[in-house]
């Protein structure tokens, strides 16, 4: 098997030219439409096709070709692809339930429930995801014993409360800013009128924010869609694991290249809409103030 | 002692506020009689909307009493909501609900906080639309109102709740000068019908034609006061004659 450093003359691996360009140069890693202009679409295909021509051409003239090797393995791929895809509505869910409640501890009147949420917010936010994953992969039991009951707790299940606690801090955020970016005279208004503090919340400010938090939760969905392939690291397998998996069954680097490039296709195709969805969103939302 | 409405609906004695090292009410002491419409005038910052704050306890008063209906607002006990169903209050930036109808605004609190029925709140918010000339608007968004409309919906939404006492803190200040006098035709009927007003005003015109009796103040304290006619021919403070001057 010939190393991967002989392939030099692979697109992916020469200095990016004039489409890669595009996005470089502007820092928002954590901003998926920065990342995803159309250019690097176009570019990201044609690494595909090229990297597969390549590919192809080196390939020993025995062995089949690379596309019926994609082909042959995709579907078992794209099982695990769908799986990530079904942690990231979990954590998504969850993460959004528990940091709705948390962002709504950061707005109480209780001075102690206000600082406890920040604090749990920040700790959070600002953890690196893997080393949370990693923790709850450690600190959680393999089941819960509730009133005689036993509840597994599979590792994938783990990872998925793994991911969804910065979803949780995230979106605590979201909803604190929300709220916050409401004027206070609707508080004031809503109190003349005899509302309580709780009834102004449910019915006349968080209707409001409602609008105004879409583009930032659905920018945290394209980003934790996109860092699910991290469970792979904590023995989780997905979509990532099994490509490595029919890479080193098939042994032959040729197809490294490009079947992570078939995985990173999908991603695109998933993430990418979202993200031009919260664009338009975004600024539909502008143009209303 | 219970409150009979022969009594003053609102007596502000003594009334002391500050914010931070600023004291913006230095004792102001008067009194609201039912059916009553009193006119609060003065320069700004002179304390005149902080005054109405005091009134329904969006403000809390550091020292001093306030009864409405006999009912003490600084007081640590006080059922703030019970006060509010009393006291309607409408402000200078109409604060309606955005993401609300014209008549969903007027319809939510009659029905959340009074829990009254559906049907019958409808029906009575599309009167009150109409008593503001509205009704035609029911359907509308705030976004989609004048200044001046969005103003009535407010004054329509804070009757709906069937107070004794309305709150106007300068209610014409961000309007339009052409929209202005369609807000003031509102409460000019809602004072003719007998509602007692608190109104705190820039509009001396509308002052002078509506009040009972004005107050005048300035840096906290009630200058001077008596009925409109009496204050605007013969003022008698320095301090009023020169406000006057500068305003007429």
């Amino acid at each position: 098997m010939k190393p991967i450093a002989c392939h030099t003359d692979l697109p992916v691996l020469l200095p990016p030219g004039p489409a890669l360009t595009v996005a470089r140069g502007e820092s928002g890693f954590g901003d998926p439409r920065r990342i995803f202009t159309p250019a690097v679409a176009i570019g990201l295909f044609a690494a595909f096709v090229i990297s597969v021509l390549v590919n192809e051409a080196a390939a020993a003239p025995a062995a089949p070709g690379i596309l019926a090797a994609l082909w042959k393995w995709a579907p078992l791929i794209f099982q695990g692809f769908l799986f990530n895809l079904l942690v990231s509505v979990l954590s998504m869910a969850i993460g959004t339930v528990a940091g709705t409640a948390l962002g709504l501890a950061q707005i109480s009147l209780l001075p102690s429930v206000r600082g406890a949420s920040w604090l749990t917010t920040q700790f959070f936010r600002n953890a690196p995801w893997l080393v949370l994953l990693f923790y709850c992969m450690l600190l959680l039991p393999f089941e819960i014993k509730i009133a005689g009951l036993t509840i597994p707790l599979p590792a994938w299940f783990k990872s998925v409360i793994g991911l969804s606690l910065p979803v949780m801090a995230n979106v605590s955020e979201v909803v604190r800013g929300g709220v916050r970016s409401i004027p206070l005279a609707q508080w004031e208004s809503a109190e003349t009128l005899a509302f309580t503090r709780r009834q102004t919340l449910w019915m006349i400010i968080l209707p409001q924010c409602l609008k105004r938090m879409m583009p930032p939760w659905m920018n945290l969905y394209a980003i934790l869609t996109m860092a699910t392939p991290l469970i792979s690291i904590v023995g989780v397998q997905d979509s990532m694991t099994l490509t490595r998996a029919a890479l080193s069954a098939e042994g032959r680097s040729e197809l490294l290249v490009p079947m992570y490039l078939m995985l990173l296709g999908w991603f695109f195709l998933y993430c990418y809409p979202i993200a031009r969805c919260t664009v338009a969103l975004e600024r539909r939302f502008t143009v209303k103030n | 002692m219970a409150w009979t409405p022969d009594q003053p609906i609102i007596r502000i004695a003594d009334v002391h506020k500050s914010f931070g090292p600023i004291e913006v009410l230095k004792g102001v002491t008067f009194d609201v009689r039912k059916g009553e419409v009193i006119c609060v005038i003065g320069p700004s910052g002179s304390g005149k909307s902080t005054l109405l704050r005091c009134v329904n306890a969006l403000v809390p008063i550091e020292r001093g009493s306030i009864l409405v209906e006999g009912q003490e607002v600084n007081d640590p006990k006080l059922d703030k909501l019970a006060l509010r169903r009393k006291v309607g209050m409408v402000f200078q930036q109409y604060n309606l609900f955005p993401h609300k109808t014209a008549l969903q605004n007027v319809m939510m609190a009659p029905i959340h906080v009074l829990k009254q029925d559906r049907n019958e709140v409808e029906a009575r918010a599309i009167a009150l639309l109409r008593k503001v000339r509205l009704a035609e608007k029911a359907a509308a968004y705030p976004g989609e109102l004048s200044g001046g409309q969005q103003q009535r919906v407010a004054i329509a939404r804070s009757l709906a709740m069937n107070p004794d006492v309305m709150l106007f803190d300068e209610v014409t200040a961000a309007l339009d000068p052409e929209t202005v006098k369609e807000v003031l035709v509102a409460i000019r009927e809602l004072a003719a019908e007998g509602m007692t007003c608190m109104i705190v005003t820039h509009e001396m015109g509308f002052a002078r034609e509506l009040a009972h009796h004005i107050y005048f103040t300035d840096r906290g304290v009630i200058v001077e006061h008596g009925p409109p006619t009496d204050f605007f021919a013969c003022p008698r403070d320095p301090r009023t004659k020169e406000f006057l001057s500068q305003i007429l």
